[in-house]
């Protein structure tokens, strides 16, 4: 295109999502990383110094200097905050890994099956994920809980004697089911979307040459969709860590994850710097797989353009 | 050897048959060799008398002006002039990446030149933005509007324009009919077959009358057939609305078959402009030699210059002589280039000639049916192509493989080229 | 291929189905329960539903949440849109690497520092807090999501249909509205649909951005559920779950059926025969 005919236009469609951006997402980091080295204070808000511009440069620079570490020390001071960072880790990580088990053989089905079935099958798939994430999760207290569905079916079919009820609810396995559940579909598309993409002949190809067809799919079938396993697990990984709603409704007092220590820190607590600083926290520890997705994701979309 | 001998064998019709293309575009070429009264030789076949280039006092529709285009670091298109004349069939041709669609995507104004300026009709047209040039361009994709119908594709221009709607509704028609496509006016574009497709992309291009049409690959994605018909009713359509043509394209015998003048271009720069026949017979360059149709270029170094004649002292064939003024000096690397089908073979050492003859072993054959060529592996180790027609279908004694053979060709039908 | 394992290939697919549908089924199943007791069938009744729309609390709740939804994907398909465009076709420009990076970084931001990050935006700038805020952040998360959708749409887009457009003497910003538009239109709408769920579908964002008067649906059943099971909310997800199913299988029914007669159509037109020319 030309780009000396049309520069104001061309101008008008970059900068509105551009400053809308900056203003609503790039400035709120800031002001969350200014107010992690606030202190709390019964004010509203609820934290001082307070930057004003009235004050001129020096009550800047006077409210740069009441600016401290204290949050963060505490942050370290307090087992509470590590055990969440490093039980949510774990608990993403762990999920990650189920999901990936329960979405892969799923999504090799789908990517075998009839052609004519599998824009079906690919819409069944996408369907939970339009339906309220908060519904779905929802939707498991009634089958976990001890009085629940889950009980009921056990004990009609003699697993479980009729004064047994199961334990699940509030406890860890069922954060881990409400995550499995909840971010299947997102394993099972990246997954389908890189099986379905292989040449069903290379398979054909190797058995051709003497390969065993369980061995195939490890050196064939396997290493061609590591890109969507990646991509699928990453998509995962980083939200299930800053995940608030499952550990909330299905995990108990027990389970520690970093999204409700944030929030209970900010609702029940209103203490805003140092749920900042949790948040500041968060996110340094999602930026290094954020990076690493972004940079796949760029990858494949380049290996797609050309 | 006789294992090795026999694979390369095999393969070798199929090779050869797909080089056969330029073989027959040359035959078609000299078909109707025009002799004037005067028996002075003419080059090729003459399609019409046109030919303002050659005209002092003609000046050029349009010229591009010492033209860089950069993209980055990659130089597009380096330093380039190059004039255009009115009503002219011109060609761009070279491989991909050789910076001749950047050239037309220039005259339409999608790019910028970096440097340099283009004249259209003595304007400079740099500052004009694409949608006020009075150049229309068919597109490679053929770019239809998907949403809407084929009239409406090919009435977009003039609405653009505020054309009334009743004459825009007669252009329409003059278009859809001159394209042979009325019975598909309301239909959409996926509605069409590839070469209808083309032909509506044709007809919004010249609908708005532009004073050139730029066609950038426009056969390209059309089956062989339907190609070489369409080259032909390009050219017709060209004459009966006195257009310009600019067209890039990668097709060699397209680009023969419908031009006044080809440029043959490489690394964005342009390494001959001629008439196709000009082009085949006295190419400038290797390069554009091997480009164009199929050649034997012979290593040698040049032993006299005088008289119109060049003698070259080669490995392969000793001394060879060609007909031809040339500016060199002895001792000059040079190469003999001969066309296949100026070469002549036999199994007997030719009586009539004395220069211009070598001998060696046949070391493959490409059988196509109307031609074979004879690949003949020189003492030296070099090969050398000969083309001879099938004449008849029996033959007493078939050259065949292995046959020490004869190979001779006139001094008229070689060039003798220095880089 | 690999006929003997297709037993396999059905039975996971199967199992995976099972396990993605039986949980919502049982919740909609319930619904229908004429006890209030969620283990114990006692028989079908719609009692809950009636009660449910006589709820003023829930029933306002939603209709904040529907003049949300629909105000924040409206503004969102727009600067996404625009985004998309910019990130496309505008090849380098200044400031790409951190454009790009805010468009893709909420992609897979934590809900809790979004909502975070945004309410303290909001109190330092002293924006009164309510349904505009909602709006704001909704359209912030929501606008990436239509971006990431209008991209990969853009990204198969044949750059020279717009060429050819203004090559007939069309200026770019018509260009855009007469030839662009149309043709990604499918994408858009499907952006568009896509913030309206999710804007629709947010706790954690609105529970950190609302103010007063502002309450929606997925809060009110939150802080009900918080409270245990109860058929009203069986009832209301159950809603929920059927708008949804409604919108989503009747748009891919549609495209579904403009992909089967544009092939029908093509393959007729392959076979079409070629009137020559003169």
């Amino acid at each position: 295109m030309a780009e000396h005919h049309d520069r104001s236009g061309r101008r008008l469609v970059l900068l509105v999502p551009y400053l809308w951006l900056l203003v609503f997402f790039l400035v709120p980091f800031l002001i969350v990383l200014k107010i992690s080295f606030s202190q709390i204070a019964v004010a509203m808000p609820p934290y001082t110094p307070t930057f004003s511009l009235s004050q001129g440069w020096d009550g800047f620079v006077a409210a740069f200097r009441q600016l401290s570490f204290d949050n963060y020390v505490w942050l370290t001071e307090d087992d509470l905050y590590i055990r969440s960072y490093l039980s949510s880790v774990w608990i993403a990580f762990v999920s990650t890994i189920i999901t990936l088990l329960v979405g892969y053989p799923v999504a090799y089905g789908m990517a075998r099956a009839p052609s004519q079935w599998r824009a079906t099958l690919l819409m069944l798939v996408i369907l939970p994920f339009w339906t309220s994430f908060l519904i779905r999760v929802y939707a498991w207290i009634g089958i976990l809980k001890p009085e629940g569905l889950l009980t009921v079916v056990l004990q009609t079919i003699g697993l479980l004697s009729p004064d047994e009820q199961v334990r699940i609810l509030n406890t860890t396995t069922a954060v881990y089911i409400g995550i499995v559940y909840s971010y299947l579909p997102f394993m099972v598309l990246p997954l389908y979307s890189a099986l379905e993409k292989m040449d069903a002949s290379l398979l054909e190809a190797a058995e051709d040459l003497g390969c065993h067809p369980l061995k195939a799919f490890w050196v064939i079938t396997f290493p061609l969709s590591l890109p969507g396993v990646i991509a699928g697990c990453f998509l995962v990984f980083i939200p299930a860590v800053g995940e608030f709603v499952i550990p909330d409704l299905l995990g108990g007092s027990g389970t520690l994850m970093i999204g409700k220590t944030l929030w209970s820190e900010f609702f029940n607590n209103r203490d805003w710097p140092v749920s900042s600083a949790v948040a500041v926290i968060l996110l340094a520890v999602l930026i290094i797989p954020i990076v690493l997705f972004q940079r796949a994701q760029q990858r494949a979309q380049e290996r797609e353009a050309g | 050897m006789a294992t090795k001998g026999t694979a390369a064998k095999k393969a070798a019709p199929r090779k050869a048959a797909a080089k056969a293309a330029p073989q027959k575009t040359a035959a078609r070429a000299k078909a109707k060799p025009e002799i004037s009264a005067e028996k002075s030789k003419m080059v090729g076949s003459v399609r019409r008398s046109f030919a303002p280039w050659t005209d002092p006092d003609a000046k050029p529709f349009i010229l591009y002006e010492n033209i860089t285009k950069r993209f980055g670091d990659f130089t597009a298109v380096d330093d380039l002039t190059l004039g255009i004349y009115e009503r002219e069939f011109f060609s761009l041709l070279g491989g991909s990446g050789c910076g001749k669609t950047t050239l037309l995507r220039m005259l339409a104004g999608f790019e910028t030149p970096t440097e340099g300026r283009i004249l259209l009709d003595g304007q400079d047209i740099s500052k004009i933005p694409p949608y006020k040039r009075p150049v229309n361009m068919m597109f490679q994709s053929y770019a239809l509007f998907p949403h809407m119908t084929v009239a409406d594709n090919i009435a977009f221009g003039l609405k653009q324009d505020k054309m009334p709607k009743g004459e825009i509704a007669d252009r329409v028609d003059e278009m859809l009919k001159l394209v042979k496509l009325e019975q598909f006016k309301s239909r959409k574009p996926h509605m069409l077959s590839g070469g209808q497709r083309q032909r509506v992309a044709l007809a919004r291009s010249i609908a708005k009358r532009p004073k050139v049409l730029l066609l950038d690959e426009p056969l390209g994605a059309l089956d062989k057939k339907l190609r070489e018909q369409t080259q032909f009713e390009l050219i017709d359509l060209q004459q009966q609305l006195g257009l310009t043509f600019q067209i890039v394209t990668h097709d060699q015998e397209e680009a023969m078959t419908v031009s006044d003048r080809i440029a043959v271009m490489n690394q964005g720069k342009i390494i001959q402009v001629s008439t196709p026949a000009e082009m085949y017979e006295y190419p400038n360059s290797r390069f554009v030699a091997d480009f164009i149709g199929d050649i034997n270029l012979i290593e040698g170094t040049i032993s006299s210059v005088s008289g119109g004649k060049v003698t070259v002292e080669t490995a392969d064939a000793g001394k060879l002589v060609v007909n031809q003024d040339l500016k060199a000096d002895k001792g000059q690397t040079a190469w003999i280039a001969i066309r296949p089908e100026k070469v002549s073979i036999g199994l007997k050492k030719p009586a009539a000639r004395t220069a211009n003859v070598m001998s060696g072993e046949v070391w493959d054959i490409g059988y196509l049916g109307d031609v074979s060529t004879y690949h003949v592996k020189m003492p030296a180790g070099g090969i050398v192509k000969a083309l001879q027609t099938n004449a008849t279908r029996l033959v007493e004694r078939p050259i065949t493989w292995e046959d020490q053979a004869w190979l001779s060709f006139s001094p008229d039908g070689a060039v003798v080229l220095l880089s | 291929m690999n006929r003997g394992a297709s037993w396999f290939n059905v039975t996971s697919v199967v199992l995976g189905f099972a396990f993605l549908y039986l949980p919502i089924l049982i919740l909609i199943i319930f619904s229908f329960n004429e006890s209030r007791l969620v283990t114990v069938w006692a028989g079908f009744s719609t009692k809950w539903y009636v009660e449910l729309f006589r709820n003023e609390g829930l029933m306002n709740a939603a209709w904040v949440t529907a003049r949300v939804a629909f105000v924040s994907a409206s503004i969102a398909t727009v600067l996404g849109t625009l985004a998309a465009i910019a990130l496309v076709r505008f090849g380098r420009f200044h400031g790409r690497t951190l454009f790009s990076g805010m468009v893709y970084a909420p992609l897979v931001m934590p809900e809790v520092i979004t909502g975070l990050s945004l309410l303290l935006l909001f109190v330092a700038i002293n924006f009164d807090r309510g349904f505009w805020t909602v709006v704001i952040a909704h359209i912030t998360f929501s606008m990436c999501f239509v971006a990431v959708v209008v991209q990969s749409r853009l990204v198969t887009f044949d750059a020279s249909v717009e060429e050819a457009a203004m090559d007939l003497g069309c200026p770019p910003a018509k260009t855009f509205f007469i030839i662009t538009l149309p043709i990604i239109l499918p994408a858009v709408i499907s952006g568009w649909m896509l913030a309206f769920t999710l804007s629709l579908d947010d706790l954690v964002i609105a529970s950190f951005t609302t103010g007063p008067g502002a309450t929606t649906l997925p809060m009110k059943i939150y802080s009900q559920v918080r409270l245990g099971v109860t058929p009203e909310i069986n009832a209301v997800c159950t809603i929920l779950i059927a708008l949804v199913t409604i919108g989503v299988v009747s748009a891919s029914l549609v495209t579904k059926r403009q992909e089967v007669e544009r092939k029908r159509a093509e393959a007729a037109a392959v076979r079409a025969d070629e009137p020559e020319l003169a």
